[in-house]
């Protein structure tokens, strides 16, 4: 079996762009939430959001290539840079071979902030159902579609392997790594540029979760407003953002010398078959992922030292993974630590779950177990080890995150130290 | 990779030539395009985004998608409801009588729930947040059609959403057979396209290549025509393993030999300037399959359309065949170019070539001088040899995908 090892973060999240920013932030606890300033929130239910302060030109982009890109490809771009470079891979080099090299990129959402805004600027305020074309920006299909953001990276470092955007809604970040993951083990590629990438705040986002009261309401205090697991929990933050994984088949990474992050050692996706925003209390589905994730890596409740909870603050995602580490682990579920970085950079759909893997590989590099911040009162239902509001030490060698969305998406992935595969 | 082997055992089409396997079919081979004149827009008196797109006029969604389903949903995801349902009832395989992580859904998703995203912004913005659907955050997303039918039909294995542009039905299929490989038992895996709603005509009406023409007869005519129309509908096939196959004693259409996928890691505004990336998918592709080019009988074309892509494809046969005069189709002259519903569709032709031994024509070509020397099908055509299809694709943005499948007979098993 060839075995994939991580050799490059990047990170764009909010409260900071940047893997070490990202970093220092989740392990402070301090969220990144505030009043949204992207567009006047007032007419809405949720008007807070966890935004990134991003300067596209900051990170090298081109006013062509902002013009060209919607946000969410334009972060994408970002964080891929700062993983390739922190890869050290040469994309230049002559013994560099860019055939074998492939992109998967995640994303929920898509380009809907330029989608939305040419609209409205279109229609006349949504007054015209048959827009004029000549009134919308040019470059719009690759609005449209999607798979423009896998292209504009594998354009953008000139790869040739495979390319795709993976769209599982909020489970897309978690499985674009997997899907990364299946094209390096059967041997497709040796390099994937992998990661996930959404820029959700725009006012029709925003409101198709008002709309079901998904999201908090909690506007007046937005730093305390995402509270996973805690019993004064209202909904979720959204967020955006994007991180970029550099994988590589392992003998490919030792033989240029890369410094290796840690090894993907597990990953399964099932789907829960009965609602496409409700989850069964008892986490069945969202179980049988995270088993199968485990025993690609033939690991024992043990083994684990750090879950990345999937932790939206909702009650009933809450309560439906709680239910899902019992049943995996059983009582060694009230001994690893858990905790959810939503707390800190909101949910940024599509891409929370590579931000979230980015973390793993961090913590695994790093030995700190980042805080579920805002966990002041613990719902009685979940009765874990969320890891309230500090971080901790901890040698973790075996990380596991879990997704969970819309569509009735669950997926699990394992990260392990080098050499700690079973 | 022969140690797993995966099986087209059922079809589900949902496409400008037809609804159900047969109707597609018998169109397909009278040569009836559902390529057709786009109404006009009203009001406004701006030019129409795009003038004609191949459409499916006969597709009754009520006949597939409760009234309470219906409203949840896009055309899009109707249509893929429809085409799941034909392709599970044409392999009669019957979901509540398996074990269901044994049964999972790959969808190809293009440009979403275009209508439904396109009528609540429009809510939005002219009467307010209120008046916006609860089910906003389900009907348009890019995974809405697999979520559906994951749930419809109790498919609980990994469930998977490719995008990928017109490269995404063979992307899909390859999900579907690496999902068989890693022994899930049966893949509801294809991909179906609505983009004919005003806003995503507006938004495509700026591609390379896209015909100004009026006329649906000369509109899209590959190798020796001046652009490409697009189309909505698209294609579901049920792909199971061999043990199932035997198991179940079904009949099968084909067996997919292979699947490869390259980029053209190119600039994402323009063409590339070469095919070599596109040849390099075609031959990774019967590498895989262990076939020499010699022993591929049709190629399903891309039929780009363009002046830069039809030429690329040219080259590309040239170069993989060398002189041979391997039989070339664009069915897809009868649908237009469907997005991510396009290549599931020609996957679902060529089952149906390859089940049938009779080669789809293309339709309406006029082809250049240049073009001369390739054999392209311009009429249904017999074909008692046909053993072994290439079915190639590729999408805006530079995505390469080559697919080889290997009839029934040739496929192996004793139950075709």
């Amino acid at each position: 079996m060839r075995r994939t090892v991580v050799t490059g973060v990047g990170v764009m999240a909010p409260g900071g762009t940047g893997r070490e920013q990202f970093w220092a932030r989740i392990v402070d606890g301090k969220p990144a939430i505030r009043r949204i300033q992207a567009f006047d929130p007032s007419p809405y239910r949720s008007q807070i959001a966890a935004e990134c302060d991003f300067d596209p030109a900051a990170h090298g982009l081109t006013a062509r290539e902002v013009r060209r890109m919607d946000r969410f490809v334009q972060l994408a771009v970002a964080a891929a840079d700062e993983a390739l470079a922190d890869s050290g891979l040469d994309l230049a080099a002559a013994d560099t071979d860019t055939d074998r090299i492939g992109v998967t990129l995640g994303s929920a959402v898509g380009a809907t902030i330029r989608l939305e805004d040419e609209y409205v600027v279109a229609s006349n305020h949504g007054a015209d159902w048959h827009v004029d074309r000549r009134h919308v920006l040019p470059f719009m299909y690759q609005s449209l579609v999607p798979s423009s953001a896998a292209a504009e990276l594998a354009a953008r470092y000139r790869v040739h392997g495979p390319a795709a955007v993976v769209s599982t809604g909020c489970t897309s970040g978690i499985d674009s790594l997997g899907h990364a993951l299946t094209v390096i083990e059967e041997g497709s590629a040796d390099v994937m540029i992998a990661g996930a990438s959404d820029a959700p705040i725009s006012p029709i986002t925003v409101t198709c979760f008002d709309a079901i009261r998904a999201t908090t309401n909690r506007n007046d205090e937005p730093e305390q407003a995402s509270r996973p697991f805690d019993a004064d929990r209202a909904g979720f933050v959204l967020g955006e953002g994007s991180a970029v994984l550099l994988l590589e088949e392992y003998e490919h990474a030792r033989a240029r010398g890369a410094e290796i992050y840690c090894e993907i050692t597990g990953y399964a996706a099932r789907a829960n078959g009965f609602h496409m925003t409700g989850l069964r209390p008892d986490g069945f589905e969202l179980s049988e992922a995270i088993l199968h994730a485990m025993d690609g890596s033939r690991l024992v409740p043990e083994d684990l030292g750090y879950i990345s909870a999937h932790g939206s603050g909702t009650r009933q995602n809450d309560r439906h993974e709680t239910a899902a580490y019992k049943r995996v682990l059983g009582e060694t579920a009230y001994r690893v630590p858990i905790s959810s970085i939503k707390s800190v950079v909101g949910h940024s759909l599509g891409a929370i779950g590579s931000i979230e893997m980015a973390a793993c590989a961090l913590v695994i590099q790093r030995g700190t177990v980042p805080p579920t911040a805002n966990l002041t009162t613990r719902d009685p239902e979940c009765d874990l080890d969320y890891t309230p509001l500090e971080a901790r030490d901890a040698d973790v060698r075996h990380a596991l995150s879990v997704g969970s969305g819309f569509g009735g998406f669950q997926s699990a992935m394992v990260f392990s130290g080098l050499g700690e595969a079973a | 990779m022969r140690a797993s082997r995966a099986f087209i055992t059922g079809l589900g089409v949902v496409a400008p030539t037809g609804v159900g396997t047969t109707e597609h079919w018998e169109n397909s081979l009278r040569g009836a395009s559902g390529i057709a004149a786009l109404p006009e827009p009203g009001g406004g008196g701006h030019p129409a985004p795009v003038r004609t797109a191949g459409q499916v006029s006969g597709f009754d969604a009520d006949a597939f998608v409760d009234s309470r389903l219906a409203v949840q949903t896009d055309r899009g995801t109707w249509m893929a409801l429809a085409a799941a349902r034909l392709a599970l009832d044409d392999a009669r395989l019957t979901p509540d009588q398996e074990f269901p992580f044994d049964l999972s859904v790959v969808t190809a998703a293009g440009s979403g729930g275009n209508a439904f995203g396109q009528r609540e912004i429009q809510a939005l913005w002219s009467q307010g947040p209120r008046k916006v659907s609860a089910y906003q955050s389900i009907g348009w997303f890019y995974a809405a059609s697999t979520g559906q039918i994951s749930i419809r039909h109790q498919l609980k294995g990994a469930c998977g959403v490719l995008v990928s542009d017109g490269a995404g039905g063979i992307d899909a299929l390859a999900q579907a057979h690496r999902l068989i490989r890693r022994r899930t038992g049966a893949v509801l895996v294809g991909g179906t396209e609505a983009p004919l709603s005003p806003y995503a005509l507006v938004c495509q009406s700026d591609q390379y290549g896209i015909s100004r023409d009026p006329d649906p007869c000369t509109a899209y005519r590959p190798f020796g025509g001046a652009g490409f129309v697009p189309g909505e509908g698209g294609a579901m096939l049920m792909v199971e393993s061999e043990e199932r196959v035997r198991r179940r004693g079904l009949r099968v259409y084909a067996e997919i030999r292979s699947t490869a996928a390259t980029h053209d890691g190119w600039d994402p505004a323009e063409p590339p300037p070469d095919g070599t990336q596109f040849t390099r998918a075609v031959r990774e592709a019967l590498r895989r399959a262990d076939c020499t080019p010699d022993d591929i009988d049709v190629v399903f074309a891309d039929g780009a359309g363009t002046a830069v892509g039809d030429r690329q494809e040219a080259d590309m046969i040239r170069a993989v065949f060398g002189g041979r005069p391997v039989p070339v189709t664009v069915p897809k002259t009868m649908t237009g170019r469907l997005c991510s519903g396009g290549a599931s569709l020609d996957l679902a032709w060529a089952a149906l070539a390859l089940t049938h031994r009779v080669i789809p024509p293309s339709v309406n070509l006029d082809p250049a001088a240049e073009y001369a020397d390739l054999d392209l099908v311009l009429s249904p055509r017999e074909a008692p040899e046909l053993h072994t299809a290439l079915v190639v694709a590729r999408g805006t943005g530079g995505f390469n995908a080559a697919a080889v499948l290997r009839g029934p007979a040739g496929a192996g098993t004793d139950t075709g």
